[in-house]
């Protein structure tokens, strides 16, 4: 009788408990989630001078921590180069990889991962020493180009070189900051890397930024976005909105500082949000205030912006909104 | 009781002797190794299935995509297949690996003697450049000498010029070359655009690596070299010295041919040692072997195969550089001698 008792508890106890997939199982277990980022990239992912690490990317990996454990703190980051990265989320040492990645068919479909989605849209440009007086890629045939390796990045530049019958010298170097000194010792006369990359590295690494200058030219579509391994739908899907809340957060006009007086409101659209009404955490397998909480402790997409990609000079441009003529753009979240 | 098990004991030994003991042993462990093997290689298997991760060698033919820095004797664009980015790769490798070796053991020989000189300044710088290199890590040194290299020469417009036709900037030296078109001439190189063009050049990556390397495995080999010379006995000195051979002649024709035996095969190990540690050419960008499967191994994914192949190309390296040292070193040992 007792047996049967304890026995049917826990069936109703499991059946009301969070049936996660693996991984948010784990990190439950583990009382955190381990989240792969860019060793250094600043509006990315980049240490602060208090240790703490700040930037979109990193956001997100916050986002998804509070939605899972409603604490954006519980949360570990693993610094990895572009080399590293998508081993380290095949063999499961991270989680979660949020890191500049762009999403092309053949990392979304032959190394066992899932692109997300995307919170970031980039494109390749060229940065270039002011006294070159080069205006235009099309005139750097012949130079030499520091890059990083295992990237899109390399792969486009061959492309656009090729495609232009021009010649260049890589020098192909791992580690961020190596490769940038070698741009600044003079080692290359190009350094080439994502738009956002040029301007973060030209703001927070050159010793006078206007000694540089941005080509025109975009030679890539670099959408970036976080990455999952194949297998775990229920992962994917937290992680998924977690980033949509973000963006929806910003659309309804939720923002950190205003989402305790805004979570009163009688709007539905926002009770919904804020889980005072209908279930959308019960879905997720999520506390119903899952994307309060992400709001509350992370902010929405567009503060997350304007604190690590405005004070580099970055504008919006097709990372605004899709109703103020972005790209950025949620499904409904009901 | 003790003597009943002596009485089991060698009932056992009559049916189950020491010799089919240490065979069923031996298979066992045999056993015991395959099994893991198996073990690690279905569960890898396995997972990449899961996972839907490709795998399989057939990527080798497919386009690679990507530009190499540095690659002389082979002609490479980015509309090659991997395999002959691979193949680049291990070029590079060999092409800075065997100077070093070269260079390091010319050093490393130098540098011994030159510890045991009785000049006394000679014998202490000998000893402080031991010290100093041994202890700090390659990778350090590597970065010293690439930023020593990239941050103090000049530009490509302001290159310094110290014999005529050769360029010493921050992209390398550029130096002449004979070319055979319709005669025999010199292609100087030229400041066209961005860089020089014409002749040939060493990039400031290669140069790094390349004095890294040498300068890093003479400071062991010099080291070697002296354990070598001073294994010698000293009444082998006195012998050569009473028959009236010269300093020299005692060194060249006595003490260096008895030293050799007990220096040569651990500089082998310093030659093994020597090209493993031309893998850490990826910090400064130099386009070896490893460099290129890292590479590789990130644009499609396929990290055990890549890893297979730069294990299995880095075995057959040391297994040639080990058996061509063991040759010489049957050669050069006593005749009639068990080795």
């Amino acid at each position: 009788m007792t047996k049967s008792i304890v026995s049917l508890l826990l069936l109703v106890l499991s059946a009301n408990n969070t049936h996660a997939g693996p991984t948010a199982d784990g990190a439950v277990k583990k009382g955190f989630i381990q989240c792969g980022v860019n060793t250094g990239l600043a509006g990315f992912s980049q240490p602060d001078s208090n240790g703490e690490w700040r930037g979109i990317d990193v956001d997100l990996c916050r986002a998804v921590a509070a939605a899972l454990f409603g604490d954006q703190k519980k949360l570990r980051f693993t610094p990895l180069t572009a080399q590293q990265r998508f081993t380290a989320l095949q063999s499961g040492e991270v989680d979660l990889l949020s890191r500049n990645t762009t999403w092309t068919i053949s990392r979304d479909t032959s190394l066992g991962l899932n692109f997300v989605g995307i919170n970031y849209y980039d494109g390749q440009g060229f940065m270039v020493t002011k006294k070159r007086n080069v205006k235009s890629a099309k005139q750097l045939s012949g130079a030499a180009v520091c890059v990083q390796p295992g990237t899109t990045t390399e792969l486009n530049l061959a492309d656009y070189f090729r495609a232009n019958n021009m010649k260049f010298k890589p020098v192909v170097i791992e580690k961020m900051e190596e490769v940038l000194s070698a741009y600044f010792a003079g080692r290359c006369d190009v350094y080439t890397t994502d738009m956002s990359g040029l301007v973060s590295a030209r703001s927070s690494r050159a010793a006078s930024g206007a000694d540089h200058v941005i080509l025109p030219e975009i030679i890539s579509k670099e959408p970036f976005g976080p990455v999952v391994r194949h297998g775990d739908d229920h992962w994917f899907d937290i992680v998924k909105w977690s980033l949509y809340a973000m963006i929806e957060g910003e659309e309804i006009g939720l923002t950190s500082k205003n989402i305790e007086q805004q979570a009163k409101s009688a709007n539905p659209v926002i009770q919904r949000f804020v889980g005072a009404s209908g279930d959308i955490g019960k879905m997720l397998s999520l506390d119903n205030r899952w994307a309060y909480n992400i709001i509350k402790q992370v902010g929405n997409y567009g503060e997350s912006f304007e604190r690590n990609l405005t004070p580099l000079g970055l504008d919006r441009g097709l990372n605004r909104l899709w109703n103020r003529g972005g790209l950025m753009y949620a499904p409904p979240l009901r | 009781m003790p003597a009943d098990t002596t009485g089991k004991n060698q009932t056992a030994r009559q049916i189950f002797p020491p010799r089919h003991r240490a065979v069923v042993y031996q298979a066992l462990l045999a056993a015991a190794v395959v099994l893991t093997a198996w073990y690690f290689i279905s569960n890898a298997v396995e997972n990449l299935l899961a996972r839907r991760i490709a795998s399989g060698f057939g990527f080798l033919n497919r386009e690679a995509g990507f530009e190499i820095g540095e690659t002389t004797l082979l002609a490479y664009n980015s509309s090659d297949s991997y395999l002959k980015a691979l193949a680049i790769g291990l070029f590079n490798t060999f092409r800075v690996a065997l100077p070093a070796i070269f260079f390091s053991s010319s050093i490393g020989c130098a540098l011994g003697l030159a510890r045991l000189a009785s000049n006394w300044l000679l014998a202490k710088l000998a000893s402080v450049y031991v010290e100093v290199i041994r202890n700090v890590p390659l990778v350090v040194q590597l970065f010293f000498w690439y930023a020593v290299i990239t941050e103090s020469l000049p530009a490509p417009a302001e290159a310094l010029s110290p014999l005529p036709g050769v360029f010493l900037s921050n992209r390398g030296i550029a130096f002449p070359t004979l070319t055979a078109e319709f005669r025999i001439a010199l292609d100087y190189p030229v400041l066209s655009g961005f860089n020089f063009s014409g002749g040939a050049s060493l990039s400031p990556e290669f140069a790094a690596l390349f004095l890294g390397l040498a300068l890093y495995t003479a400071a062991f080999i010099g080291e070697i070299v002296r354990a070598g010379i001073l294994s010698v006995e000293r009444g082998q000195f006195e012998a050569a010295r009473s028959l009236g051979l010269s300093d020299r002649q005692v060194m060249r024709f006595v003490i260096l041919p008895q030293a050799l035996r007990v220096i040569v095969p651990p500089v082998t190990s310093q030659y093994l040692n020597c090209t493993k540690n031309s893998s850490l050419a990826v910090a400064i960008g130099y386009p070896d072997l490893v460099a290129i499967a890292n590479t590789t191994i990130n644009q499609t994914g396929q990290a055990i195969e890549g890893i297979a192949i730069i294990m299995l190309v880095y075995l057959a390296i040391s297994l040639a550089i080990s058996s061509l040292m063991n040759w010489y070193n049957a050669r050069i040992g006593l005749r009639g001698a068990k080795s």
